[in-house]
């Protein structure tokens, strides 16, 4: 506990967005059963409220970041602190991953279900969360009836359904059509800002990451690795469809590109950190 | 009913008719003696005059094959869940099943004569035949929930015995009604089997036991009225598990899914 105290100092005073951390990895190595290295020494620090978004290619580990924190999977070395004794998470993954024998209301009161809510008792926070996705009346649908942004809805409501402080996403909307996607992430946008949930964001589009985040975090692969850090300047509040229109979007997408390309074309960290800073 | 519906219900059915109509002409126009092969005509009013004998051999065929069924769907469930819990016992275990499956049942039956009275025995074979299908498909359905939906009740702290009720046995309940149908025409035929092979020894009167006696008496119009009842029986009862599986698996599965056009 004293040791974190120590990091938190001297990380607020190093970054410009002042948020006290929820979560701090140092130095944390994982090593799969097969002897991949999915991350290498990676520092985190995740701060209460933010999006942040983990951006970089696919085997750099980012989903790994989130099974970590999740706690399905501990470090092979490194540590893993959490402010918070026991947050309440919720996990979107890029799949729907919905119970296909379930209904809609079935779907979004798994997690109550198995903390032991009644349905009637679940009812209301089960009705609320298909609000907050736009999925009110919904509930009697079976899955197969709906199209893939639906489920993916569906997966989301399911996910706040517990009222999480920490939104856990791992490329949610990948596997989703442009026009979709676009839509889905302005909806979560607008309720991202009335959450107030922090959310760490896992994805391999540059857009999205801009569009969406509080503070992006560049990883390489091979071995997995935080890259590069950049900060999203523009007012949560005002991410609606002008953002995209907006110079400092345009700007952060070119900044962000540069940052993912340096991290591909596996040039080592200290260099991209004088180039881009 | 749908142009389509019409052609499913009606070509199957017209050749049928052709077919049958072309084997009561032949059998008319070269005069084919009734011992060599009866017309149609002569197995459908056989078996109404003989249907008190016939139904009650049915009764006994259809009954056997039911509790074999029965007894496999238990054992064979209880297995797979004894086998998903430990890969050791499925280890243990399996391979005895494998040995079971496939060793031919009729080479099985006059050993099982020897130890059981042949009620038991007939019963035995019918259960042998049907169990591995099930066992197989359901110990497959077990393991095979969705490794993300796994990780999430994972998450959420779930229970052993959540994760059970509400993961992994609605899971496999596709895999398991694949088995049954399967299963459910096998356990006929493992039933009309081991009757023929307890022969005379069989003192149950099955609608095999039927054909074997209607065979000794060149009684070959009550052979062939026995034949189509056995494959009466054994539509019947695909049609009727197809059916439970349409019902249980309507709302969500895909093999299910109407075409949604």
């Amino acid at each position: 506990m004293n040791k974190m105290a120590t990091l938190t100092t001297t990380k607020a005073a190093a970054i410009p967005v002042a948020a006290p951390p929820l979560v701090t990895l140092r130095g944390v190595h994982k090593v799969f059963a097969n002897n991949v290295t999915a991350l290498e020494g990676l520092d985190l620090e995740i701060r209460a409220g933010e999006f942040l978004s983990l951006l970089g290619p696919s085997g750099c580990g980012k989903s790994t970041v989130l099974r970590l924190l999740s706690g399905l999977t501990g470090p092979t070395r490194g540590e893993i602190n959490w402010v918070a004794d026991c947050p309440e998470l919720g996990f979107v993954f890029q799949e729907p991953t919905l119970t296909p024998w379930n209904d809609v209301f079935a779907n979004v009161w798994l997690p109550l279900r198995l903390a032991g809510v009644s349905k009637e008792k679940a009812r209301p926070r089960v009705e609320e969360a298909l609000e907050q996705v736009g999925l009110a009346g919904f509930a009697k649908a079976y899955p197969r009836q709906l199209s893939g942004g639906m489920k993916m809805r569906v997966s989301i409501a399911r996910a706040l359904v517990t009222r999480p402080t920490v939104l856990l996403m791992d490329e949610p909307f990948a596997a989703l059509d442009e026009i979709t996607r676009l839509k889905l992430n302005d909806d979560l946008a607008a309720l991202r800002s009335s959450l107030g949930a922090t959310v760490v964001f896992v994805t391999h589009s540059v857009f999205e990451s801009v569009y969406l985040s509080d503070r992006i975090v560049v990883m390489a692969a091979r071995p997995g690795r935080a890259v590069a850090e950049i900060v999203v300047e523009a007012p949560t509040q005002s991410r609606q469809e002008g953002f995209r229109l907006c110079k400092a979007y345009a700007d952060t997408c070119v900044q962000t590109s540069e940052a993912l390309h340096v991290a591909m074309g596996d040039r080592s960290p200290k260099m991209l950190k004088g180039g881009m800073a | 009913m749908s142009k389509d519906d019409f052609v499913g219900y009606a070509v199957p059915a017209l050749t049928l008719g052709l077919g049958l109509i072309a084997w009561e002409g032949l059998v008319r126009y070269f005069a084919v003696p009734t011992y060599l092969l009866p017309a149609p005509s002569l197995i459908i009013s056989t078996l109404i005059t003989d249907w008190p004998t016939l139904s009650a051999s049915l009764w006994v065929t259809l009954s056997i094959t039911l509790k074999a069924l029965g007894i496999a769907i238990i054992g064979s469930v209880g297995l797979a869940i004894l086998f998903a819990q430990s890969r050791l016992v499925e280890r243990a275990f399996y391979p005895f099943a494998v040995a079971m499956q496939v060793t031919p049942i009729v080479a099985i039956a006059p050993l099982l004569l020897i130890y059981l009275s042949p009620g038991v025995a007939v019963l035995v074979c019918a259960f042998l035949v049907a169990f591995f299908p099930l066992l197989a498909n359901t110990t497959l359905g077990l393991s095979s929930a969705d490794h993300n939906l796994v990780d999430l009740f994972q998450m959420y702290r779930a229970s052993r015995m959540q994760q059970f009720m509400l993961l992994r046995l609605p899971s496999a309940l596709p895999y398991f009604l694949a088995g049954l149908r399967i299963s459910g025409g096998l356990a006929l035929i493992g039933a009309i089997v081991a009757e023929i092979a307890a022969g005379s020894a069989g003192q149950g009167s099955g609608l095999a036991y039927r054909i074997v006696e209607s065979g000794f008496r060149l009684n070959i119009p009550r052979m062939f009225a026995a034949l189509l009842l056995i494959s009466v029986a054994g539509i019947t009862i695909h049609l009727l598990l197809t059916a439970l599986s349409h019902w249980l698996l309507r709302d969500w599965h895909d093999s299910e899914r109407g075409r949604e056009t």
